[in-house]
């Protein structure tokens, strides 16, 4: 092999990765939203056993490093007799990392809701999957916002945890020119680049709708 | 024909003993007054009334529906019976007529036009009709009241709960609640409220309700029991009020 | 699925998962210690700071928090040397460490001093203290207290995040981890334990810093503020 430079076609290759890790946090947001959405309901259930489930299971992922998360879904995947692509391993590991941390900044959104519109909306008669529907969610959306774009942020990140199994996504694609090139410090300044380019504007997002939120709630 | 009984209600909060024992009967077309000291129980048997609390012995029927059915009996009450908050409560990401056509449409499957046509009719009633499409944050603290009471109204209740629906209220925002909760009553809607406005219940109420240490201390008809209190705590509590 | 957990295989690499147990450790002490002090000092120092400061200071935490961990390791160790500057894996994971949780430190110290209110400054004037009295007594401290409990978070996110590291070759637990897999291919039982390992100690630093808040703030401050729930970092 011969010694190449980082230049115009390295760099290309770099974008390439960069759509690879975009797909891998929506994934993740997708999937570990939808788990995370069910665990933060039953979170917030009025069932003990529902409670303290959905407790643990948040304690556990937010107890344990995204890595090993990823190294059992890996080990765990092939044990059960999957040959499954690096992707679904990353996706399926990322997912369940998001639906932890999701789950209890949606549980804090839905408790956030007054207990009144509770009281309100029973009173309508409507039924608690309506109090939801109609009362409740509306709400904790609109609050939910800032810190779910904030934890967006988060998400892409730690995708590049992804590359230790070696899934080709933006930081692997670094270590991988970088093996080619020898020029560590230009390769992963770019790389580290590219991930602000799509972090930073996210977490401006999220400041922007956390002031917004707070403009509104107190008019 | 008697739209509310309660009968012998027992409830407690852990311990403490809020309701002990407490029987009432409220003709239909009739206004009761709940008056006395806060933690006397009086917002607590209203909140047994549409089950937002759970009684704990005893019995309440209500609008021809007795309290301690399964969850679906509850909310069939709950389209009967009405209640309305000291903190309005209305839902802030929806606009008044929205609010308001909520209930009618999920719970009834009212079609969205006659949904609509109901709004508009409540919201003439409570005198708010130009602030259809007003959002919560918009109106003032009387005029979102006048609100809630509407969001009640549009589900058609047979009996009214109001909890110290203006012990929120500047006295000027107090006075156009109480204009719109007059006119309910005048219009033969038996109404059942908390209240601390002893000048409206002496006016308005067609019985009052003294309830100290969580039991009937005193109960008759307004006029007299206001005129003439027969106990001394009731006697005190007049007075109290009128300084 | 018919597989045989055997968790007796990992017995005889006992010192090896020790040895990553305590690195995690002592890494993992030193970056809460060096960057939670870090963050208090670049946050006052923004606070008191003019433009220019206050943008440097800016600059580096946005750069921090919108770039992997990861990454920054890589720079650290990859990229420092290529200009001169040659470190192990140790001291380059060391480095990192306190790099990123210095970013969040500071950011989320000042939160807290921005939350202290004007008219508590006043009154440390009015009573006559030094500038470096307010500073100290009415303003970081305070601060700190009110956002505690959104330092600890960062601080276990950080022990956790720790296992990124292993991709340098530093030697802590989830390197371990891996020598021990890559010997005995019993890759399942290893990871399961790694991972009962970590959350462990992620309880065991939690409740050691609650008891620590105790002990600096009182009770206030061990409470979870719903104001602190959004920091979750990478």
């Amino acid at each position: 092999m011969t010694l190449r430079t980082f230049g115009f076609s390295e760099f290309g290759f770099l974008l390439q990765a960069l759509q690879w890790t975009v797909l891998l946090t929506v994934i993740a947001l997708i999937f570990g939203g939808a788990l995370g959405f069910v665990v933060a309901l039953a979170r917030t259930s009025r069932s003990n056993a529902l409670r303290l489930a959905a407790a643990t299971y948040i304690q556990l992922i937010q107890g344990i490093p995204v890595l090993m998360i990823l190294f059992l879904s890996y080990y765990g995947l092939s044990l059960a007799g999957f040959e499954l692509p690096p992707l679904f391993a990353a996706g399926a590991s990322m997912a369940i990392y998001a639906s932890g941390y999701l789950a209890e900044i949606w549980r804090g959104c839905i408790q956030a809701v007054p207990k009144q519109q509770w009281e309100a909306s029973e009173s309508l008669a409507l039924s608690p999957l309506q109090q939801y529907r109609y009362v409740i969610l509306p709400q904790a959306i609109r609050i939910s916002l800032p810190p779910t774009v904030g934890f967006a942020v988060q998400v892409v990140k730690n995708t590049s945890v992804t590359s230790i199994i070696g899934f080709v996504e933006l930081a692997r694609a670094g270590t991988l020119i970088n093996n080619a090139t020898f020029q560590p410090f230009r390769v992963f300044v770019a790389v580290a680049i590219l991930y602000f380019v799509v972090c930073y504007p996210l977490s401006q997002l999220s400041r922007v709708l956390e002031k917004r939120l707070h403009v509104g709630s107190s008019r | 024909m008697s739209e509310v009984v309660v009968e012998n209600v027992h409830k407690s909060f852990g311990a403490l003993e809020v309701l002990k024992g407490v029987s009432l009967t409220v003709g239909r077309g009739e206004v009761f007054a709940l008056i006395g000291r806060s933690g006397s129980g009086k917002s607590t048997l209203l909140r047994c009334m549409n089950g937002l609390e759970k009684i704990n012995s005893g019995r309440i029927e209500i609008a021809g529906h007795v309290l301690g059915g399964d969850a679906k009996a509850l909310r069939s009450l709950r389209t009967d019976v009405g209640i309305v908050f000291q903190s309005y409560n209305l839902f802030p990401h929806l606009s008044v007529g929205e609010n308001i056509m909520l209930a009618p449409r999920i719970v009834k499957g009212v079609p969205r036009a006659e949904a609509l046509g109901i709004a508009r009719e409540v919201l003439q009633l409570v005198g708010l009709s130009e602030k259809i499409d007003a959002y919560p944050d918009q109106l003032s603290g009387g005029q979102q009241q006048r609100v809630a009471i509407a969001r009640s109204l549009a589900m058609r209740p047979k009996v009214m709960l109001f909890d110290e629906v203006t012990s929120a209220l500047d006295p000027e925002l107090t006075e156009e609640v109480l204009l719109v909760m007059e006119r309910l009553a005048r219009d033969g809607m038996t109404m059942i409220l908390v209240t601390h406005e002893m000048g409206f219940a002496r006016r308005v109420a067609t019985q009052t309700i003294f309830m100290h240490k969580g039991t009937i201390w005193e109960a008759g008809p307004s006029g007299p029991l206001f005129a003439d209190p027969r106990t001394p705590e009731l006697r005190q509590f007049v007075k109290a009020d009128v300084k | 699925m018919s597989y045989t957990f055997q968790f007796g295989a990992l017995l005889p690499y006992k010192a090896d998962i020790l040895a990553g147990i305590w690195l995690t450790l002592k890494l993992s002490f030193i970056s809460i210690l060096l960057g939670g002090l870090a963050g208090a000092v670049l946050a006052s120092l923004r606070s008191t700071s003019g433009r220019a400061v206050r943008l440097v200071i800016d600059a580096y935490v946005e750069i921090i928090r919108n770039t992997p961990f990861l990454v920054q390791l890589f720079i650290v160790y990859f990229g420092l040397p290529g200009l001169g500057f040659r470190v192990g894996a140790d001291t380059a994971a060391l480095i990192g460490m306190t790099i990123n949780l210095t970013a969040y430190s500071t950011e989320i110290i000042r939160a807290g001093i921005e939350a202290i209110h004007k008219s508590q400054i006043e009154a440390g004037e009015a009573l006559g203290f030094t500038r470096f009295q307010i500073l100290r007594h009415v303003i970081i401290v305070p601060a700190v207290g009110k956002v505690y409990p959104a330092l600890c978070s960062q601080f276990v996110l950080m022990m956790l995040a720790s296992s990124i590291c292993s991709a340098i070759s530093t030697p802590e637990l989830a390197a371990a981890a891996a020598f021990v897999e890559s010997q005995t291919y019993r890759s399942f039982e290893v990871y399961i334990l790694v991972t009962l390992i970590y959350l462990t100690l992620a309880l065991v630093l939690r409740g050691a810093l609650a008891l620590l808040g105790l002990w600096l703030f009182g009770r206030r401050a061990v409470r979870r503020p719903l104001a602190a729930m959004p920091e979750v970092s990478a």
